[in-house]
């Protein structure tokens, strides 16, 4: 372990901003223009520096920057430290580089906005806490970027608050993330409490993994201790990042404008969840019924959403059922022990889905805010930086290879046929959602970018490719996606054991891939009448897919509407009643008696007198006839 | 001793004077007058004092009935200065006008 004092400044330059922006920004666009990106690419620049530092120490070493000891309670204590070690060393450059692009997109993307240095200042608390979280030595202070994103994500989607449904999409977004929360905190007392009980007053990860045999050993009324801190955890995961049953705030997140979502689909926010599993695996490691729920839940979400991107026509709306769906297999790797090929296909999906999200950016800032991939058709000829760069993004999710998203999702679904915890019924999940996935994504390019134009006349006069500014961070994210599979993260992050794809495996994927995007073109393309026969076909499954397995509604009559008829009892029955009854009665109450006594008080001497007499005679008729 | 009354008497006479004083405080509405009847109270408690002090031969009831009579002297100063202010003010001496002190 090696102390330094500089990693901090990963995190202090985007706070700077942070601060640059809300009391200088509003006055000096041009100057947020400047900051804005800079310091987030000055933050990815430490990260680099920090990164080559780390790499020449010997394996297993780490970066710990110690600021202040921030909580003493009794025996307990949490310091405000920071640790880089192989994971967070590669989460601070995933956040802090596709964070960088996008700030440089949003530049040309939220030009001429009229909250353009507010915009700036959220995105920049968003890394902030984002590298808060990445970054933290302990819990406690993890928890605090977790929040931190929680908050950022509320204020982000909900940017244009003028508009209700943004607004509520916000609200749903922190709403959704609280019950998680709550999981969450219920999982990090636990902890605490049990390491307490045996004298470790500490959260920082070193202690965690150091008294492992401590935890393996704890139960609570009968219950294996790791296993309700995973599954707890896992609670805050789902809500985070994203997996069945908390996965509704997601898709509405997109509300917010565009590098919004792409920073909380890539680079931050939903990747929180997945980090923290891996960065708390030795406590799931102890418990592997906690680590086949993961699996399982992550296997679920990952089919479960990419059904329901087979049917959408918001091509945001697809891409944020997509990372819903890719999101599931990354918690799929976690599940089945392979926490190097997670965090594998989690840097290689915020490069191209990034990307992706960028370049849907692009299209509706083309198209004059055209969401709808039923009015789209034709855009390659009009925007061919967007149409090749969205294409390698797409081909990446894919999995065709050599593509980045190939190789970690390779990695992932071969760990579920061999790796430690194996669950070959979910790996073939996983095989039957990559088809899908390749079918969804070419159908998003094929409708967009091929065929005939179906651009309303308005959009079509208006239509343009995006300035430099916008197109630059599209082309470098699109480097990424191809060669990110380069990488060996595995290698970095992952422990021994995680076997390379088998051959046989790896060409079942490709084939897969190739399958869903030549049946995409078939039906989009050359037969562009064949998608409507089949829904009418298909009947009340399609509605029922295309209406998301209506599971909004189903959450709306399950919780919200008794919820509200519940605060609706008490808004209208218990509190005037009830409550107001009480308050009022007391007040009343005073003020009949103290009328009543306040006519003894006549102001008249006499009468006082003859109360004194009165008081006089009594006392002394008690001692006289004691 | 000749020519002595029995204590009772004297603590009957008390008693009678301090009733007398006590009604007068109650049932007058001139403040002079309730005013002249304390005062009759004041003296009546005295007079205990001094017959009990003779009977007992102790000398502490005298004495207390010199504090008494010079507190009393204040008193009338204080509260014939009180009255007379009281009356230039509201032009009254009537008890019964005079109830501003109260809600």
């Amino acid at each position: 372990m090696t102390e330094t004092a500089w990693l901090r400044w990963i995190i202090l330059l985007p706070a700077a901003g942070v601060l640059f922006h809300v009391f200088v920004g509003r006055r000096a666009t041009a100057a947020v223009k400047i900051v804005g990106p800079g310091l987030v690419g000055a933050a990815f620049a430490v990260a680099v520096a920090a990164a080559l530092r780390l790499r020449a120490l010997p394996a297993g070493g780490l970066l710990r920057d110690h600021l202040y000891t921030w909580i003493v309670a009794g025996p307990f204590r949490a310091e405000a430290a920071l640790r880089l070690d192989a994971l967070s060393a590669v989460m601070a450059l995933v956040v802090t580089g596709v964070g960088f692009l996008i700030h440089v997109y949003s530049v040309g993307y939220m030009a001429g906005d009229r909250g353009f240095a507010r915009y700036f200042a959220y995105l920049n608390l968003f890394m902030t806490a984002m590298l808060i979280l990445v970054l933290a030595d302990n819990l406690p202070l993890l928890f605090v970027g977790w929040e931190g994103v929680g908050l950022c994500s509320y204020l982000l989607i909900g940017f244009w608050y003028e508009k209700t449904e943004n607004a509520a999409a916000g609200k749903k977004a922190f709403l959704v993330n609280r019950i998680g929360d709550a999981g969450f905190l219920l999982g990090v007392f636990l902890l605490a409490w049990t390491l307490g009980r045996h004298g470790f007053w500490t959260l920082d990860f070193a202690t965690i993994e150091r008294h492992r045999d401590v935890l393996a050993a704890a139960t609570v009324g009968g219950w294996s201790v790791p296993l309700l801190v995973g599954l707890l955890l896992f609670v805050g995961a789902t809500g985070k990042s994203a997996q069945l049953p908390l996965y509704v705030w997601l898709p509405d997140a997109m509300a917010g404008p565009t590098p919004v979502s792409a920073l909380i689909h890539a680079a931050t926010m939903v990747t929180a969840g997945v980090y923290m599993i891996a960065r708390l695996h030795a406590v799931y490691e102890l418990a592997p019924a906690a680590l086949t729920v993961v699996a399982a839940v992550g296997a679920a979400t990952a089919l479960f959403a990419a059904v329901i991107a087979t049917a959408q026509t918001d091509i945001k709306r697809v891409l944020a059922y997509s990372t819903v769906s890719q999101l599931g297999y990354m918690f799929l790797g976690l599940g089945v022990g392979a926490t190097g090929a997670a965090v594998f296909h989690l840097v290689t999906h915020a490069f191209f889905k990034a990307l992706l999200f960028l370049g849907a950016g692009s299209v509706i800032h083309g198209l004059g805010g055209e969401q709808d991939m039923r009015r789209m058709g034709g855009l390659r000829a009009h925007m061919s930086v967007t149409f090749w760069t969205m294409t390698v993004a797409a081909l990446a999710l894919a999995g065709v290879p050599p593509l980045s998203g190939f190789f970690s999702k390779d990695e992932i679904l071969s760990s579920a046929f061999t790796g430690p915890h194996a669950v070959p019924a979910l790996g073939v999940v996983g095989l039957v959602a990559a088809a899908l996935t390749a079918y969804y994504t070419g159908r998003l390019v094929c409708l967009t970018f091929l065929g005939p134009s179906r651009v309303s006349p308005e959009a079509a006069h208006h239509l343009h490719e995006s300035p430099p500014v916008m197109t630059v961070p599209l082309a470098v994210l699109a480097v990424g996606a191809l060669a990110g599979g380069l990488l060996p993260v595995p290698a970095i992050v992952g422990q021994a054991g995680e076997a390379e794809a088998p051959l046989a495996l790896m060409a079942l994927a490709a084939l897969l891939a190739a399958a869903g995007l030549a049946l995409a073109y078939q039906l989009y393309v050359v037969r562009p009448d064949l998608p409507a026969t089949i829904a009418v076909r298909l009947g009340g499954f399609y509605r029922l897919v295309r209406d998301k397995f209506r599971v909004d509604e189903l959450y709306d009559a399950l919780v919200v509407r008794p919820l509200f008829a519940a605060a609706d009892v008490g808004a209208r029955g218990i509190d005037p009643k009830l409550i107001d009854g009480v308050v009022n009665g007391a007040g009343v109450l005073v003020a009949t008696t103290s009328g009543l006594w306040r006519r003894v008080q006549t102001g008249n001497v006499q009468h006082y007198a003859l109360s004194f007499l009165i008081g006089a005679l009594l006392l002394l008729g008690y001692y006289v006839g004691r | 001793m000749p020519g002595t009354a029995p204590l009772t008497w004297y603590l009957g006479l008390s008693a009678t004077l301090f009733a007398i004083g006590a009604v007068g405080v109650l049932v007058r509405r001139n403040v002079i007058v309730i005013f002249m009847a304390i005062e009759l109270m004041l003296n009546a408690v005295n007079l205990t004092f001094v017959a009990l002090a003779r009977s007992l031969g102790s000398m502490d009831g005298q004495v207390i009935v010199f504090f008494v009579m010079s507190v009393a002297a204040a008193e009338a100063a204080v509260g014939l200065a009180i009255i007379i202010a009281m009356f230039r003010n509201r032009e009254t001496t009537n008890a019964d006008e005079l109830v501003t002190l109260r809600w």
